[in-house]
């Protein structure tokens, strides 16, 4: 008996979810874990990443047929499932490599018809468009719904003056998604393209996310026009933070099992008094844990995303899934160090990489719009 | 699909138990507490409901989805205790007729078993003073006598052990033979040798009754033997065998991880409703560290309470399924049972000394919280187990 308003509760992934998870997990093994190492050492991106990235098809897939797209139907859960799979390989270059889509999402969710138009054909081309969403600004206590970058009207659209951080592709993407304060009106997001008069880029470095140029993004009186506001001004603030809030964790998700299926054989290879330390309660228990947090963090995105796609409100569970993933992945990346300990210590092992890596995923907020 | 939302008949069951709940079982929460050792006898006509089918509770048949995902009894039965254990853990305890060893004369008994003992309240005799999470280890002996089995041993922490009409007891046919030769027998209540020695004195649950009953040549009809009497000859069989008892806290421990996930949402909603009153409410927008200490504390229990409810819901989900489960059914239980400390315990801090004083019932739930941290399997068993089905070790491997 099949009931499509009132579905049973599931956790089987559908055909075209597992197919393409396949897909997403294959490249993360083979083009993102070892190149992420020698990247993060050199803080920059692998020559060529983004290209490669292309063929996945990412951006391409909600867009409609009538813009070129491959005509998806838009699915917040197969989005975090790919988020999922590709942070796998490498939080940094997989929060790169989705950037555009989660630019694409952000527009086919709040997008004019006229904007989508505009700027979705440019996603179906077969080559990576770097796009991003410029949301999170330079501050201690910095909240989402407190925002020190201006906008202001005048007669020939908007003007915008502000700094933003930690801008994913920030140095290169030529369409940036810039979340702002409109004067007399709220929050509202502003399509920017190219490199306007008054705007500067520059590169920041951070403990983590090394594989992943970030950014700050200077705004000075920057002039755009009308057309740019996204949505025509009806920005949902919180519907942008909470279908990102998604994605943060599905990638946080995602990383953690890369490390539970990192220290699992070291555990049980590393030696000491005579046989496996994972013959230890101590270490036992570590690994117990880890697994057993990693699969309410999984759980939890799963609920906020199926409540999402099937139109149910979800604020609360994406709020809950960020704050659960922020906590627990950050503290299976410090357990995931101290299970290889001193050598968890050593860049030599991925394991320190990863610590650093998710100690982002309680700053980060807005970019990875499922 | 992937979809972690009630299907909408378990949710109007969940729904109508919270009812149940709140006006049949609550206004009796604190009775029972202080008078423990006296039959809640007001649990009768919640039992009868339930065995009514309320809100087609106990009774509802599996129901095939799409792509044939079932949503079925252990679903149910999770649902169930999360709502029941809304209102009380100890009285959902002592629903007579619903003791743990009806559910396993119900699982593994003969068609004569299920119909002379089946609606009998039937409690479950594990544990022994020397026995607790090593349960392959009982001492309490049956010997085969003619057309009887003897009975001799010492069994402690039977739940519903006073007031039930029957008992389910491990016992063993040969120690020697290990783990294999452990059988469960059904004794009536008054047979001669079985004797209930004590009742314990308990922080939390004192509705539930717990007793401690030996056996001393206590001679009980052959045919009471639960199951098969062959005792396999070879290790294998042997490891089997045990395993297939074992495999029966599979699908028990889903049910009592719920009752954690019931009472810790008892928790939160009194101490919201009452921090609500002095203008603390929660939006969910804030980012924990803007938020004030309270605020970020409450988020953190929603948040743990979520992630411990979604666990237990995949464990009853997969074993609708016939997915195994050994692993996420222990998983689910850690995780909901230090949940449960964890939130019901703070939120008796948080409410200060409302939290603390008999007058509400915070204080209430957070010592009934403590025994589900325990019971059913220990965190620690749990861990352990879970440890072993990730390293892929042995029980010998990684003690």
């Amino acid at each position: 008996m099949s009931n499509a308003a009132q579905p049973l509760f599931d956790l089987t992934p559908t055909d075209e979810q597992r197919m393409n998870r396949d897909t997403m997990q294959r490249f993360a093994a083979a083009e993102m874990r070892a190149q992420a190492k020698i990247a993060d050492e050199a803080d920059t991106t692998p020559e060529d990443f983004y290209a490669r990235t292309a063929a996945l098809g990412l951006a391409l897939l909600p867009i409609p047929e009538a813009l070129g797209g491959a005509g998806m139907r838009h699915s917040p859960t197969s989005n975090a499932l790919i988020m999922e799979d590709l942070a796998h390989g490498d939080l940094g270059l997989a929060l790169g490599a989705l950037s555009p889509m989660a630019f694409v999402n952000t527009l086919l969710d709040q997008g004019t018809d006229a904007q989508r138009e505009m700027y979705l054909p440019r996603f179906c081309n077969g080559e990576f468009v770097a796009a991003t969403t410029a949301l999170l600004e330079p501050r201690a206590t910095f909240e989402p719904t407190q925002l020190t970058t201006r906008a202001s009207a005048n007669s020939d659209g908007y003007t915008l003056s502000g700094t933003k951080t930690m801008v994913p592709l920030g140095l290169d993407a030529q369409l940036v998604i810039v979340v702002a304060e409109l004067q007399d009106h709220g929050p509202a997001a502003f399509l920017i393209e190219g490199t306007p008069q008054g705007m500067q880029r520059q590169p920041e470095s951070h403990m983590g996310l090394r594989t992943l140029q970030l950014a700050t993004l200077v705004f000075e009186e920057v002039q755009v026009p009308a057309t740019a506001l996204l949505g025509g001004g009806d920005f949902n603030l919180r519907r942008f933070l909470d279908l990102s809030r998604i994605g943060i964790c599905a990638l946080a998700v995602g990383n953690c099992q890369a490390i539970l299926d990192y220290v699992t054989p070291y555990v049980n290879e590393r030696e000491a008094f005579g046989e496996p330390i994972s013959h230890r309660q101590s270490v036992a228990f570590m690994v117990a844990d880890i697994a057993t947090e990693l699969e309410a963090m999984r759980l939890m995105t799963w609920r906020a995303a199926s409540r999402a796609e099937q139109g149910l409100d979800f604020h609360q569970q994406a709020y809950l899934a960020k704050l659960f993933c922020a906590e627990h992945a950050m503290k299976i990346a410090t357990d995931g160090v101290q299970l290889l300990g001193g050598h968890g210590f050593c860049r030599e092992h991925p394991v320190e990489m990863w610590y650093r890596n998710l100690r982002a995923i309680a700053i980060l907020d807005g970019v990875a719009s499922v | 699909m992937i979809n972690l939302e009630l299907s909408a008949q378990h949710q109007e069951t969940y729904n109508n138990l919270r009812m149940v709940a709140e006006h049949m079982m609550r206004p009796y929460s604190r009775k029972y507490d202080r008078e423990e050792h006296s039959t809640p006898v007001e649990m009768a006509e919640v039992a009868k409901l339930l065995d009514g089918g309320a809100a087609g509770a106990a009774s509802t048949k599996d129901k095939s989805g799409t792509e044939g995902v079932r949503n079925g009894a252990n679903l149910l039965a999770v649902t169930a205790y999360e709502a029941l254990c809304w209102g009380d853990v100890g009285l959902m305890l002592s629903m007579p007729g619903r003791g743990l060893g009806n559910a396993a004369i119900n699982a593994v008994g003969t068609p004569e078993q299920v119909q002379e003992f089946g609606k009998t309240y039937a409690a479950m005799c594990i544990t022994e003073p020397g026995t607790g999470s090593d349960s392959a280890n009982i001492s309490t002996t049956a010997v085969l006598d003619g057309d009887e089995w003897v009975l001799n041993g010492e069994k402690i922490y039977v739940t519903a052990g006073g007031r039930c009409d029957t008992l389910v007891v491990w016992a063993t046919l040969d120690k020697s033979l290990g783990k294999a030769a452990i059988k469960s027998f059904i004794v009536k209540k008054g047979t001669p040798g079985c004797e209930v020695t004590r009742l314990e004195h308990k922080m939390g649950i004192r509705a539930s009754d717990t007793a401690a009953i030996s056996f001393s040549d206590c001679r009980i009809p052959r045919k009471n033997l639960l199951g098969s009497e062959e005792v396999a000859s070879d290790a294998e069989g042997r490891k089997k065998a045990f395993g297939g008892v074992m495999q029966t806290f599979d699908n028990t421990r889903p049910p009592v991880a719920a009752m954690a996930i019931g009472v810790a949402r008892a928790a939160l909603d009194m101490t919201r409703e009452l921090l609500g009153r002095e203008g603390v409410t929660l939006e969910f927008d804030a980012k924990p560290c803007n938020s004030s200490a309270v605020e970020a504390e409450l988020y953190k229990m929603e948040a743990e309470w979520e992630g411990a409810k979604l666990l237990v819901r995949k464990a009853a989900w997969m074993a609708d399924n016939g997915l195994p489960n050994s692993m996420e059914a222990s998983m689910c239980k850690a995780k909901a049972g230090r949940m449960g400390n964890y939130v019901t315990l703070r939120c008796v801090e948080l409410c200060q000394s409302l939290g603390y004083s008999e007058n509400d019932l915070l204080e209430k739930f957070a010592r009934d919280s403590k025994i589900i941290d325990i019971f059913e399997g220990t965190q620690q068993i749990q861990q352990l187990i879970v440890a072993r089905r990730v390293l892929g070790k042995s029980s010998s491997e990684l003690k």
